[in-house]
């Protein structure tokens, strides 16, 4: 399971090799970060110019689609952080859900994941139930969800953190199985006791794991935060938003609402990486 | 050689104990009424229904839609994701103009365009389709071009040096050598296309599909043990489906180290 580009940073050309010299480097790189924004510049002024010229109402200009956004979430008052009323009812919501979810999920899981792969015997009686919980497609299990705690958050937070648990759990049990047995003779000869033989030895050794984990509940919570809030029966969220756009054939909002989540979805994966680079170091990131 | 068939067979057996403990609390929870029945009915009605679907010809229509779609939206995504990864990968000019663009398409969670879709398309197999391929297009693409990354760059000189072309080092050094990573690409996908394909119908909610088999049956009162014998089988398919994957990697590529390592 291990041959898995690394997203983020995957395929990145390493720019600062040895042999070219630090200013050749910054060069090139300069070079290349100009050409991929003017790139996208080009690619977003020929969709506004095409927008303008055809009218269509399904792809609406960007311009107006970011002034939409504006308009709707960012443009109240001073003492509400420039948030509107429909920013704190329905966006605010979402990201609360969803950071508990996810918070309890990773907690949860590196908790059970180190537990499990400690022991050779504790991960083989645990594995095939784990493979299978991971195998179901997370949106199948919502109905569950919404039959045992009806809409609202509870049913949302139990989705996500149902969802998102499973890639951390089996990533930190996978990790901390394969710590170094030497290390381990080692912490055996040092007398760790078993606190200190977690602390020093089996997280930072499965540290690496967990964050390929992390990242992938990352991206599923989201997911299953938008999809919770899909189902028709919310009162309330992102994806109710962009549900009762859709009911209105407002596209405008719609394009707003996918914006915001790419936003979202960027910041909070570069978020992760730049806590995963703090930790672990740059060009020791685990693979799946 | 033999302590190590016997540790195998030994986890084999601690696994089948761990499955049969987890369906063994599930049941006790139902039946002894610690949680009502209605919200979890005990494993083994759940696992008899699930099977007695097995002789449901309407439910296994609704399980080949699925996985129609679901093969569609993922050999497109291939047909897309692995030439255009080929060509980010082995010319970096176009890498580095695309990749801001791709930066800011990736992060989108893909659910999210099940709305947008739905009205450009009408809630049928097409949008199921799309949308299945636009999620799986990801991992086989970012695999693609890691794994060209990766090419040992001697075979490449020798090549070179010997008079080969760029296209034929292509085809003959880079291609091959991606080979393993682009299949590991496909068999994340997988995982991801079935997300999206069960998504999709989950909240189309009519039509024929086993997440529209489950989102009928979440509507239906009591109808909790339908939705988990689909959820049975929807983890099942997962699985099958993952498992036939790694068995045709191990078959196609047998020398990559993690493969190699598991026949020792």
């Amino acid at each position: 399971m291990s041959r898995v580009a690394v997203p983020g940073v995957s395929g990145v050309p390493d720019v600062s090799g040895a042999a070219g010299g630090r200013r050749a480097a910054a060069s090139a790189a300069a070079r290349g970060a100009l050409l991929r924004w003017a790139v996208l510049a080009v690619a977003v002024l020929v969709w506004e110019a095409a927008a303008r010229a055809h009218g269509s109402v399904y792809f609406p200009p960007p311009g107006r689609i970011v002034r939409h956004a504006y308009d709707l979430w960012f443009s109240g008052p001073v003492a509400h952080a420039f948030l509107t009323a429909d920013a704190v009812d329905n966006i605010l919501p979402s990201l609360g859900r969803m950071a508990a979810g996810f918070a309890l999920a990773a907690v949860a899981g590196i908790a059970l994941g180190v537990a499990v792969g400690r022991s050779r015997r504790a991960y083989a009686l645990c594995n095939p139930v784990l493979q299978f919980a991971r195998a179901v497609p997370p949106p199948a299990l919502v109905p569950v969800f919404v039959v045992i705690f009806d809409f609202g958050t509870p049913m949302q937070l139990a989705s996500i953190v149902f969802s998102a648990v499973w890639p951390v759990l089996i990533n930190t049990a996978e990790g901390t199985r394969n710590t170094e047995p030497l290390r381990l003779d080692v912490a055996a000869v040092l007398r760790l006791n078993a606190a200190e033989r977690l602390w020093l030895l089996f997280l930072p050794s499965a540290l690496p794991r967990i964050f390929a984990g992390l990242r992938l509940s990352l991206s599923l919570s989201l997911i299953l935060m938008v999809f919770s809030e899909l189902l028709p029966g919310t009162a309330d969220g992102i994806g109710y938003t962009l549900t009762d756009a859709q009911s209105r054939s407002d596209l405008l909002t719609v394009w707003a609402v996918l914006l915001l989540l790419g936003a979202l979805g960027y910041l909070l994966n570069t978020g992760l990486l730049t806590v995963e680079r703090r930790l672990i170091g740059r060009g020791r990131e685990g693979t799946r | 050689m033999l302590r190590v068939r016997v540790r195998v067979r030994q986890d084999f057996l601690l696994g089948v104990a761990g499955v049969l403990l987890a369906f063994a609390i599930c049941e006790v929870v139902s039946r002894a009424g610690i949680v009502r029945r209605t919200y979890l009915p005990p494993a083994s009605e759940v696992l008899a229904r699930a099977v007695e679907l097995a002789g449901d010809s309407a439910f296994l229509d609704g399980v080949g839609a699925t996985l129609r779609a679901w093969a569609l939206g993922l050999g497109l995504a291939c047909a897309i994701a692995v030439p255009v990864g080929l060509l980010l990968g082995s010319v970096p000019v176009v890498d580095a103009a695309s990749r801001a663009v791709v930066e800011f398409l990736r992060p989108l969670p893909s659910v999210a365009l099940i709305p947008l879709v739905s009205l450009l398309l009408g809630s049928g197999t097409e949008t199921e389709v799309v949308l299945v391929m636009y999620a799986s297009v990801w991992p086989i693409l970012f695999n693609t071009v890691y794994g060209l990354g990766e090419t040992e760059s001697l075979a490449k000189d020798t090549l070179r040096a010997f008079g080969f072309g760029r296209l034929a080092v292509l085809l003959r050094v880079e291609l091959p050598a991606t080979a393993p990573f682009i299949a590991a690409g496909v068999r994340i996908s997988a995982a991801v296309a079935l997300i999206l394909a069960v998504a999709t119908e989950i909240l189309a909610g009519f039509g024929e599909g086993l997440g529209i088999f489950i989102a009928q049956a979440g509507l239906a009162t009591d109808g909790t043990r339908d939705v988990l014998a689909g959820v049975v089988w929807a983890g099942a398919l997962g699985l099958v489906v993952n498992a036939v994957l790694v068995r045709i990697e191990r078959g196609l590529f047998p020398w990559t180290p993690e493969h190699r390592e598991r026949k020792r």
